[in-house]
């Protein structure tokens, strides 16, 4: 671990663990209450979650038809993050509808485009692990259906009747509101591109073993 | 005949309960409004709020954990693959 991703790592950690205060002094939203305080969590997860997989797609692409080796290692290691901040998303947000909606889940556009992009990705690390050799190219097509989900995710709310808020919510929130969900997004986002840094880090050292051990095979 | 009608006419009355009960329950999974729903399922928002946050940091702390072990598993394989080589 670099001495810059410790420091990200710290500074995530202290600003996380200080969100409870900021937040709490974020005003009650006049319908939901209380349990309105998981949105700035779960909306800032949701984005980065879609950014990974912006960030898996584009790498794979770049692997795929630009032939370049390294982009692959940053494919697996954004597609791990948009398993894991898919996680978050998935799970918070239902904590969240139970109280707002009176029900855990709704199979409407959102919810469900947002489980087939988190199944996506759990596929496609599934397949780098088990599926031998040959599966960093098919994983990359994988991760380019990933892609072809995130606009679709992005407008759903906005095209067709849900239950979940649309896009035009952030931009119009109130400064004691807005405040609190950008400490939350800027804490989540260090977190991320700490986390990103580290697992694309690691894929090089996977390849840094493989070669080790070519060369000691042809000694 | 009299006995036909009457034996009719209780199957009827019967049937009505019976069809009630058959009736399919509402699916638990449709929307339910908030005040109708029995203060038995109502879950305070506290214990959701700590709820989400708890789970946030347990899967944050797991994944840093998983991923600093495997990234000194591979730092100490670089090193001893290094080391043989270097012999």
């Amino acid at each position: 671990m670099s001495r810059l991703n410790q420091i990200e790592l710290a500074l995530a950690g202290l600003m996380l663990a200080a969100a409870p205060w900021i937040i709490n002094a974020a005003p009650y939203e006049s319908t939901m209450g209380l349990v309105q305080k998981i949105f700035y969590f779960h909306m800032p997860s949701a984005w980065l979650f879609l950014i990974a997989a912006i960030i898996a797609g584009v790498a794979s692409a770049i692997f795929l038809f630009g032939k370049k080796k390294n982009a692959d290692g940053w494919a697996l290691a954004a597609a791990e993050l948009a398993v894991l901040f898919g996680v978050i998303t998935l799970v918070t947000g239902p904590l969240w509808a139970r109280k707002a909606w009176g029900i855990w889940w709704v199979w409407d556009a959102r919810l469900t485009s947002s489980l087939i992009l988190w199944m996506i990705f759990v596929a496609y690390l599934l397949l780098r692990r088990y599926g031998g050799p040959g599966s960093d190219k098919l994983g990359a097509g994988m991760a380019l259906f990933g892609l072809a989900n995130v606009p679709f995710i992005f407008v759903s709310v906005n095209v067709w009747r849900t239950l979940h808020p649309q896009t035009s919510v952030v931009p119009t929130l109130p400064v004691q509101m807005g405040g609190p969900l950008w400490y939350c997004v800027f804490a989540l986002l260090l977190l991320f591109l700490a986390l990103l840094s580290m697992r694309a880090r690691l894929e090089r050292q996977r390849v840094r073993i493989e070669d080790l051990y070519l060369a000691e095979d042809e000694a | 005949m009299r006995f036909c009608r009457a034996l009719c006419v209780a199957a009827l009355l019967l049937s009505a309960p019976v069809a009630y009960a058959a009736q399919p329950k509402p699916s638990v999974d449709e929307f339910v409004p908030m005040e109708e729903v029995p203060a038995s399922e109502q879950i305070p928002a506290i214990n959701l709020v700590a709820a989400a946050y708890g789970f946030v940091w347990v899967v944050v702390v797991g994944y840093v954990w998983s991923l600093g072990r495997r990234l000194q598993k591979a730092e100490s394989e670089i090193a001893d693959l290094e080391r043989r080589a270097a012999r």
